[in-house]
């Protein structure tokens, strides 16, 4: 115990009160890296998906944001957008949406762009200053194409947004290898309390705990941590059976009975809360551990195996944890402790039993990490903080392949490649929303095929003045892509399914063009909600993202993911 | 082909301003009534309809009605503006804090989408009558506390009368918390409402009183004890305020003593703002995607653009998680023939008659089926126990030390009134084997 000086007081900061509510998820790492970032909209047709989406990274507190679009203020932007008032008709929507959204934080920069995309995109190193790109269609399929190239170059995370009366859909373009660490996995999932394998100073632990069990008073017995009372239990089963622990459903229900029997009801309170807490965890606790698919994909990807001098600390941290793994069959220890009933002091050193074996596995890891480092030749040590986070999610550590979106290019077609089998499964799937996406995919070709005028000039959309000549036309596109993809998988689909699935495309369809390129404000302001926590997980590299592809479907009010 | 909105619409300059709107009004879609007649009749409907928005949404609610086409919009809300708002509700600034949420919201989306006329109530929903929340189309809520949505939940189920259609109003209710949320729709009476749904939303389980008295083990535990018992010993005569960043902060030291004699570490000021003032953590995301689809449903109603969540025998609730990918869970919630509120038979509450009244009052507040704190019980022949008024608590408190064996048989109906809400609940209690 310190000494009677009271400690220092420190207070909250004035940020820190502003975003309390945010802080208690991604905590001041995820809004440090909120802070540098720099997302640039690149914003078009009705444009309030984008604005929307900003709104809700300029609330929480991104750096900067950049909205290039060269429209201007009409009349029928006041009926959707939030973010401009009458006063700026005849202006640029880039200037006065970006002025009206810096208003809702006075920490985040904003500037706007009102050049063509057209030329800006020719520039060299346009894309540079940006962390995070936010397309919003409609947008020729070229330029589409051209600044999804650049940002792949680059390696700046791309989204593609479509926004269209009652339906919306994104797709996420992440670099092609994006580590999560810190994947916030449920709490309930990740206790992880090795009662198969005990260590040395466990199992002395417990022998000290449970001395006498039998014979203690009424008070100690119903204070034992339930931890201990199963590893006691344990112990008890093996020596008659074979010294093995119960190996299958039906045996682990008998240890429970085991246990449940060891449980005193002759007390005051008729029973006790220790024996209640090992009964329900025995289900749970006794399963070997096993590790995670996702977490394999990790160890055996290729720039696991094969670390260079310049490889990313987290490929480097990820080979230290792979061959730990391999010499002790075991992944290093996360060493929380769940609560439960104990006297105070037996609870604080239980949780020191644990914390110590986890740094003791930190340290072995840290040590693998510093060899690597030595026989690579790096210059720049990995933090050691970022080894410890590792170490503690390792069971849940994540690792997404990003891939580019689908562009549609004139004459070319859709190109669904490795996923074509599993897309093809969707069109009959009633919970898939693809038949959606192949709306969009649809309403894409037709924009890039057909100009509003005979001059070539701005794109037309569907819908917008004869719906049901475009419905038609959409529709035919909208099969082709359908029969297209079906052909690519090497697969047919028999009727009714190949005729269900037609039929209801040729609705989503229907619907689609029916809004003529209209964004309902409801629709723009739910998927402008689903982008920015998108946004949010790829900058702060928390939680786990979208891969690749969400849909909404706000007739039903349901949303979809699937990977393309 | 439908008449072109512009057209129709010629003579208003206005109404150029909703082209996108009146393209989806204006014409039918493969999942329209093919009775339904789009046009002039569903666009005037729309800004003619009174509806009603509350809550913590509040903001993200306002800004969608106004931009879905409504009119006349009246907003309840009885909060004033927190520092710690100003992330998620867009509404506020720096500078109002301390103004009414309501009255501020409302100016500024009337100031903003020209034309709508926004009717701000600073005060609580529980101060309006049925006549107030009958004038109104639908109830959109994005309320913060369980018991204020069972309250308007309450509140519509009694309104709805057989003989006047006009009486039944849908409730579009959003919640959120962190990265998940929800939305549904409860058509009153017809649907399963919102005390069908309590079970989905049951209160975290309290830390029993020994726990923190005599062995703390987490850090919580020791802002629990400085919160429930050091105040109530050392400054019983000051009311806590847990917006008094003093009164934080003798608790944060309180607690950090009594974690340093126990050897816990990890209270923090933060932890304890949190556990006493039980923070729910809250982003712009999560609001923005539920208040959105809870307007989409409202809009849908009014106009019958697309069939909406809460049709008799189809989906009504939509379950939202964000922090892996995205996930919803968009299904019909069933009712309950036994809800104490919308339905008309007793809820069975299984019950231990050797445990006392006393002891099955504090069980009411915590079991998920009831969530009661402040409970009133009688039964058909005798009164248990009244908190009020003080001569009836008097005379029924000997009851308390009873057992329930002497006081009811198995199977009883018992009605359980509570300050909180308007409504007697009725449960048969049945004693465990």
């Amino acid at each position: 115990m310190t000494g009677t000086t009271p400690p220092i007081l420190h207070g909250p900061t004035s940020k820190e009160k502003k975003y309390d509510r945010q802080l208690r998820l991604w905590a001041a790492s995820g809004q440090a890296a909120l802070e540098e970032s720099h997302i640039l909209l690149i914003n078009s047709g009705p444009g309030v998906v984008g604005v929307e989406t900003l709104k809700n990274l300029v609330l929480p507190g991104i750096g900067n944001f950049t909205i290039l679009d060269s429209t201007i203020v009409s009349e029928e932007d006041l009926g959707v957008n939030f973010f401009l008032e009458e006063e700026q008709l005849g202006g640029f929507r880039a200037e006065h949406t970006c002025n009206l959204l810096k208003e809702l934080n006075p920490d985040v920069q904003g500037s706007y762009i009102t050049e063509p995309i057209e030329s800006f995109i020719l520039k060299a190193d346009a894309l540079k200053p940006y962390t995070l790109i936010l397309v919003t269609a409609p947008i020729a399929q070229e330029l589409l194409s051209k600044l999804s190239a650049n940002a792949e170059t680059a390696a700046i995370p791309t989204f593609y947004i479509h926004c269209t009366g009652f339906y919306s859909h994104f797709s996420i373009h992440l670099p092609p290898a994006f580590p999560i660490v810190d994947t916030h996995p449920d709490p309930e999932t990740t206790t992880d309390l090795r009662l198969l394998a005990p260590w040395p100073e466990l199992s002395q632990y417990t022998a000290e705990k449970t001395k006498g069990l039998t014979e203690m008073n009424h008070h100690d017995h119903g204070h034992v941590p339930y931890l201990c009372l199963l590893l006691y239990y344990l112990e008890e089963w093996k020596k008659t059976h074979d010294g093995k622990v119960p190996q299958n459903y039906k045996e682990k229900t008998a240890f429970r009975q085991t246990v449940a029997q060891g449980a005193r009801s002759d007390n005051a309170e008729g029973g006790e809360e220790n024996y209640d807490e090992a009964v329900a965890a025995v289900l749970k606790s006794l399963n070997p551990a096993e590790v995670k698919s996702s977490v394999k994909e990790v160890f055996n990807a290729p720039e696991c195996k094969l670390l260079t001098a310049d490889s990313p600390d987290f490929w480097l941290i990820a080979n230290a944890i792979w061959t730990f793994y391999v010499a002790h069959d075991a992944l290093p220890l996360p060493g929380s402790v769940p609560d439960m009933k104990a006297q105070s002091a037996d609870y604080v050193q239980l949780q020191n039993v644990y914390k110590s074996k986890a740094r003791s596995d930190l340290a072995e890891v840290l040590q693998r990490v510093r060899e690597l480092e030595k026989k690579l030749g790096r210059t720049k040590a990995a933090e050691e903080k970022e080894v410890e986070l590792f170490c503690k999610n390792a069971a849940h550590i994540k690792l997404v392949r990003g891939r580019p979106f689908h562009v549609v290019q004139s004459g070319k077609g859709v190109k669904w490649e490795d996923r074509a089998k599993a897309a093809v499964q969707g069109l009959t799937n009633p919970d898939s929303l693809i038949l959606i996406y192949i709306a969009f995919l649809a309403f894409d070709i037709f924009t890039s095929t057909h100009s509003a005028d005979a001059l070539g000039g701005a794109a037309k959309i569907p819908g917008e003045i004869d719906a049901e000549a475009d419905t038609e036309k959409v529709t035919g596109i909208a099969f082709k892509i359908i029969d297209d993809l079906i052909k690519e998988a090497g697969t047919v689909v028999e009727d009714p399914d190949y005729s269900e699935a037609k039929s209801k495309a040729g609705e989503f369809v229907q619907e689609i063009v029916r809004a003529g390129g209209a964004e309902l404000h409801n629709i723009a302001a739910l998927t402008g909600g689903l982008v920015s926590q998108e946004v949010i997980k790829a900058i702060t590299k928390q939680y786990v993202p979208v891969d690749n592809t969400c849909i909404f479907d706000g007739v039903r009010s349901k949303t979809s993911v699937l990977r393309f | 082909m439908a008449a072109d909105p512009a057209h129709m619409n010629g003579a208003d300059p206005q109404r150029l301003r909703w082209k996108y709107l009146d393209k989806i009004l204006s014409r039918p879609g493969p999942f329209t009534d093919p009775d339904w007649e789009p046009g002039e009749a569903v666009i005037e409907g729309l800004s003619r309809a009174k509806i009603f928005g509350a809550g913590g949404l509040g903001c993200e609610i306002l800004k969608n009605l106004a931009l879905s086409g409504f009119k006349d919009i009246h907003v309840i809300d009885m909060d004033t503006i927190d520092v710690s708002n100003l992330n998620r509700q867009f509404l506020f600034r720096h500078a109002d804090v301390g103004k009414y949420k309501a009255d501020v919201a409302a100016r500024f989306v009337e100031k903003r989408v020209k034309g709508v006329k926004i009717t701000p109530y600073c005060g609580k929903i529980q101060d309006k009558d049925d006549d107030y929340y009958m004038q109104f189309a639908m109830v959109v809520c994005g309320l913060d506390s369980i018991e204020a949505r069972r309250w308007i939940n309450a509140t519509l189920v009694g309104l709805f009368n057989e003989e006047d259609p006009d009486s039944l109003k849908p409730l579009i209710d959003g919640g959120t918390e962190g990265f998940k949320g929800q939305a549904r729709v409860v058509f009153p009476t017809m649907t399963s409402c919102i005390e069908c749904q309590l079970d989905m939303h049951a209160p975290r389980a309290a830390v029993p009183l020994c726990t923190l008295a005599t062995i703390p083990r987490q850090p919580q535990h020791c802002i629990e004890w400085a919160h429930i018992i050091a105040w109530e010993e050392e400054r019983k005569d000051i009311t806590l305020d847990t917006d008094d960043p003093e009164h934080i902060t003798w608790l944060f030291q309180k607690a950090l003593k009594r974690a340093q004699e126990f050897n816990i570490s990890g209270v923090t000021y933060s932890m304890t703002q949190g556990v006493v003032k039980n923070i729910i953590p809250a982003i712009a995301s999560t609001n923005a995607i539920v208040a959105a689809s809870c307007c989409n449903e409202a809009f849908k109603l009014a106009t019958n653009s697309n069939p909406f969540l809460g049709i008799p025998e189809t989906d009504n609730y939509m379950m939202y998680t964000g922090d892996e990918s995205v996930y919803t869970y968009t299904f019909q919630h069933m009712k309950k023939p036994d809800c104490p509120v919308c339905g008309n038979l007793a809820k069975n509450l299984e019950v231990d008659s050797k445990s006392t009244l006393q002891e099955f009052i504090d069980s009411l507040a915590e079991r998920p089926e009831a969530q009661l704190k402040k409970p009133t019980i009688r039964t058909e022949a005798k009164s248990l126990y009244y908190q009020s008024p003080p001569a009836l608590e008097e005379q029924t408190r000997p009851n308390l030390s009873k057992t329930l064996s002497e006081l009811v048989s198995d199977g009883e109906e018992v009605a359980i009134q509570d300050p909180a809400f308007q409504i007697a609940f009725k449960f048969k209690l049945v004693f465990k084997k």
